[in-house]
């Protein structure tokens, strides 16, 4: 409980942080935005989390049915690549959509000149944001669904049959219900990162909340004013957060046992056809179109942008990666575990609040952490020159440390996700047993839960590892001298517009998120046997 | 678990921590990219054996950053591409004022800071691109004539959030006041063929494509595009070039300098912004982006000079950032997205 409160309180800090602004009201400031630009954007915001909702929930869902539980062609492949576009930042999804689709695109262009065809519906517009944003987060919905069809979904849909219910019946009125926690979950941190986007949002000129934030803060010069929009987004996002929570508590989920692979559905030769078709549509838009797009201006730039710097760039990506996930992973953990140990509602209070960090506009995140961090610093600094003679104008912030907690408190969320929802599966019956078989609070996670927890476990960390891998501004902002990422260098490309020079990193992104990806699937599909 | 996290995490804090370096340093805080900075800094270390270290990040972040860092900062030397964000750190105190005979004789006055906080290192032009199969160069003048109604549905912008479009609308404000340039800039949006573009290359290719016939852009990005496709029907115009007011001359903005309030180094900052102001090291600067130099007696790359010569408007560009709440408030209102 202690080791939770704790996790909150750091979460809180950039929170307190940002709250703190409105010591200083800039009535001026706040009075136009209100007037001329908050009416319009909130609507914009949330229709986009509305669309955003519906389209990764019904992407999602119905991909992770048709590889958990139907036997299709090609389904052993869907089954992991269909993970891929996670690898992917949303914006570089965004400017190929836009590349490929706008009037100065090949497909209009094609249409215009072979055909005289114009009036394609305009790829930049409220629908385009929607899809693309959909095409590029569906996989949390995917992933963290598929784990509990795969463990839960034939059982349900037999006992559904076995009362009488058509296959149909059976999934919206059985299976459905039945995973809504895990469905959830994933829902949660797309629309959590949707809120939260700045880039995507940018190449679509698609006014958000974050969007007016951003604009308070650089164009305004209010830094004040950007961390009161940011405080407003918080609260809603918490508001959301717990209206979630409750109308989950109410239910009770207990596991009703595993594996599904022996009792596929098998489609009939057409269905099966459409389910390649939907599938390889998917993975062709959120995955394959983009990265061939990726690899083309790649092509073009390697020969003058490779150097030798992109090993240690790659090195500290990775390295980044791997530390920061392994840190989610385990705080993560220990939080979700003393939620199942002591389940009342204050503890579900400080998970929320643990987990809020990554509905923040990144870099305001970034400086939330970075001015107490600075403040701490200086204090350091002062006592170690008066007491040691210390010279010097950095001690924490010099480090890596102040990286890795920032990382901390943006994707905890990420990893608490799939762990929770895991712990949740696991029925209490089995903790019942293990108590009466004399094993501790300490035995029944490292022996019990831990094995049973690996899939969520993995799921947990590569999601936590890509994200951290597509992070900028936090990054941007904490990083030691020296210790550029890829990120970075998609950064320094794209913040003078030189995308096609920025696909080079964004493809060493995609590269080292995949390995993970891969090795997730191969893991899990042995872990499950 | 926990302990061990921690003590791992406490040995990777004092092995990465900065050991002090014996040879003479400057530190940047950069806005302006790794790529158009780096092979200055480098040719700088090779000629003077000072090493500069740098980190680069948006304006906003790092001007956050010198102010939560206070005299404690690492950075002596605040390095922008925008003039706005200069006068903003200089609002701030985040800076301070520098003697220097050479910026004074290598910078013309209305490219630095009156008050010597910061300095124009090199020029971003603001001009007119046109669709050459659609547009004569004569029906062009003016940015404000483009306000006028016989360009309706013939224009593309880039979004009003980039601060380009923000010190161009500044600029404006000077001459012509509020309420006049809100009218203009109205007129703009209502001229729209298309929603504004995320940046200046998307709405070139747009009027290359014939959506529009006429967009602003920054010159370096009409080179940048016109180097990867010579072929496309594009040209530019040197708007406002007959005026008589203040407006006269195209928008310029820079990308400038000013050394910090808290400087460990202020001296070797001083020294480092003067050499990049110097015939030797301004092309280097300016070219390797396609941008002007800021200093009159060098000449530009041959690409940029053969876009033709132009008159700057002479409005000092530190408005740009003074005037820049009321611009960015009065695109809002004329719904200028």
């Amino acid at each position: 409980m202690l080791f939770a409160l704790a996790v909150a309180a750091l979460v809180l800090v950039p929170v307190a942080v940002t709250f703190s602004s409105f010591a200083r009201v800039e009535g001026d400031i706040l009075a136009h935005l209100t007037e001329f630009v908050l009416p319009e954007l909130v609507g914009n915001t949330l229709w986009l989390v509305f669309g955003v909702a519906i389209g990764v929930g019904v992407l999602g869902v119905s991909l992770a049915w048709l590889t958990a539980m139907c036997e299709f062609p090609g389904r052993r492949l869907f089954d992991w690549a269909l993970l891929l576009p996670l690898a992917l930042p949303a914006y570089v999804t965004a400017f190929v959509a836009i590349g490929l689709l706008d009037f100065t695109g090949p497909l209009q262009t094609w249409l215009r000149e072979s055909w005289g065809l114009t009036g394609l519906p305009e790829i930049r517009s409220r629908g385009g944001v929607i899809l693309v944003m959909s095409l590029a987060l569906y996989p949390y919905v995917y992933l963290i669904a598929k784990n509990a069809f795969a463990t839960q979904g034939a059982i349900a849909l037999e006992a559904a049959q076995s009362l009488g219910l058509s296959r149909t019946q059976g999934f919206f009125r059985v299976a459905l219900p039945m995973a809504r926690p895990w469905i959830a979950a994933g829902m949660m941190l797309a629309l959590m990162e949707t809120l939260a986007d700045f880039g995507t949002m940018a190449i679509f000129n698609y006014d958000t909340f974050t969007t007016a934030i951003y604009k308070a803060w650089y164009s305004l010069f209010s830094l004040p004013a950007a961390a009161q929009l940011a405080s407003i987004l918080i609260l809603f996002v918490l508001v959301a957060v717990v209206f979630e929570q409750r109308s989950r508590t109410r239910m009770r989920y207990g596991a009703v046992g595993r594996g599904a692979a022996s009792r596929r559905i098998k489609l009939s030769p057409a269905l099966a056809g459409l389910a390649l078709l939907y599938a390889g549509a998917v993975l062709a838009a959120a995955f394959l179109i983009p990265i061939t797009q990726l690899a083309l201006w790649t092509r073009d730039v390697i020969a003058a942008d490779l150097d030798a710097r992109y090993w240690a760039f790659a090195w500290h990506s990775v390295l980044l990666a791997g530390m920061g996930a392994l840190m989610v992973v385990a705080v993560a953990l220990l939080l979700a575990y003393a939620g199942r140990q002591r389940p009342d509602s204050a503890m579900m209070w400080t998970q929320r609040l643990a987990t809020l960090g990554y509905a923040f506009p990144g870099a305001v995140l970034a400086v939330g952490l970075f001015i107490p961090v600075a403040a701490l610093d200086n204090w350091l600094i002062d006592t170690g020159r008066a007491w040691f003679g210390f010279d010097g104008s950095e001690i924490l912030k010099g480090t890596l440390l102040v990286m890795l907690l920032a990382y901390l408190v943006r994707f905890l969320a990420v990893g608490f996700g799939p762990i929770d929802s895991g712990l949740h599966r696991i029925s209490r019956n089995i903790d019942e047993a293990a108590k009466n078989l004399g094993t501790g609070a300490a035995g029944l996670l490292t022996r019990v839960h831990l094995p049973m927890l690996r899939a969520s476990l993995l799921t947990a960390a590569t999601l936590t590892f890509v994200d951290i891998m597509k992070e900028m501004p936090i990054t941007l902002m904490t990083r030691p001298f020296g210790w550029d990422t890829l990120a970075v260098r998609v950064f320094e490309m794209t913040s003078e517009g030189e995308w096609e020079r920025a696909a080079l990193p964004s493809l060493a992104i995609v590269i080292a998120g995949i390995i993970p990806i891969i090795l997730m699937t191969w893991r899990g599909a042995h872990s499950h046997g | 678990m926990k302990p061990t996290l921690t003590r791992l995490l406490a040995a990777l804090a004092f092995t990465v921590a900065a050991l002090p370096a014996l040879a003479e340093e400057v530190v940047v805080y950069s806005a302006r990219n790794e790529q158009l900075i780096k092979p200055l800094f480098d040719a700088y270390s090779r000629e003077t054996g000072v090493l500069v270290k740098f980190i680069t990040d948006k304006e906003g972040p790092l001007m956050a950053r010198l102010k939560a860092e206070g005299k404690n900062t690492p950075a002596d030397m605040l390095l922008t591409v925008d003039a706005g964000n200069l006068w903003q750190a200089s609002e701030e105190g985040l800076l301070r004022p520098i003697r220097s005979q050479t910026l004074q004789a290598n910078v013309p006055a209305h490219l630095r800071d009156p008050d010597n906080e910061w300095f124009g290192l090199s020029v971003r032009a603001r001009t007119i691109v046109y669709n050459t199969a659609k547009v004569k160069p004569a029906e062009l003048s003016t940015y404000e004539d483009l306000a006028s109604p016989k360009w309706k549905g013939r224009l593309c912008l880039r979004t009003s959030k980039k601060v380009y479009n923000q010190s161009l609308v500044a600029m404006m404000i000077t001459e012509y006041g509020e309420g006049k340039t809100e009218d203009m800039v109205r007129g703009w949006v209502g001229n729209l063929a298309t929603a504004p573009f995320p940046d200046d290359t998307k709405a070139m290719e747009a009027v290359a494509a014939g959506q529009c016939d006429v967009t602003l852009v920054n010159t370096y990005y009409f080179g940048r595009l016109m180097e990867k496709s010579p072929n496309l029907p594009l040209a530019i115009f040197w708007p406002n070039q007959n005026l008589k007011n203040k407006a006269a001359g195209v928008h310029v903005n820079i990308s400038g300098a000013g050394v910090t309030r808290h400087a460990k180094n202020p001296a070797g900052a001083q020294k480092l912004i003067e050499w990049l102001s110097s015939d030797k090291a301004q092309n280097l600067f300016a070219d390797v982006n396609l941008e002007y130099p800021v200093n009159p007696k060098v000449s530009p790359d041959k690409t940029v000079a053969a876009w033709g010569g132009f008159k700057q408007n002479l409005i000092n560009v530190k408005e740009a950032g003074s005037l820049q709440t009321k611009a960015v408030k009065l695109m809002d209102r004329a719904g200028y997205k």
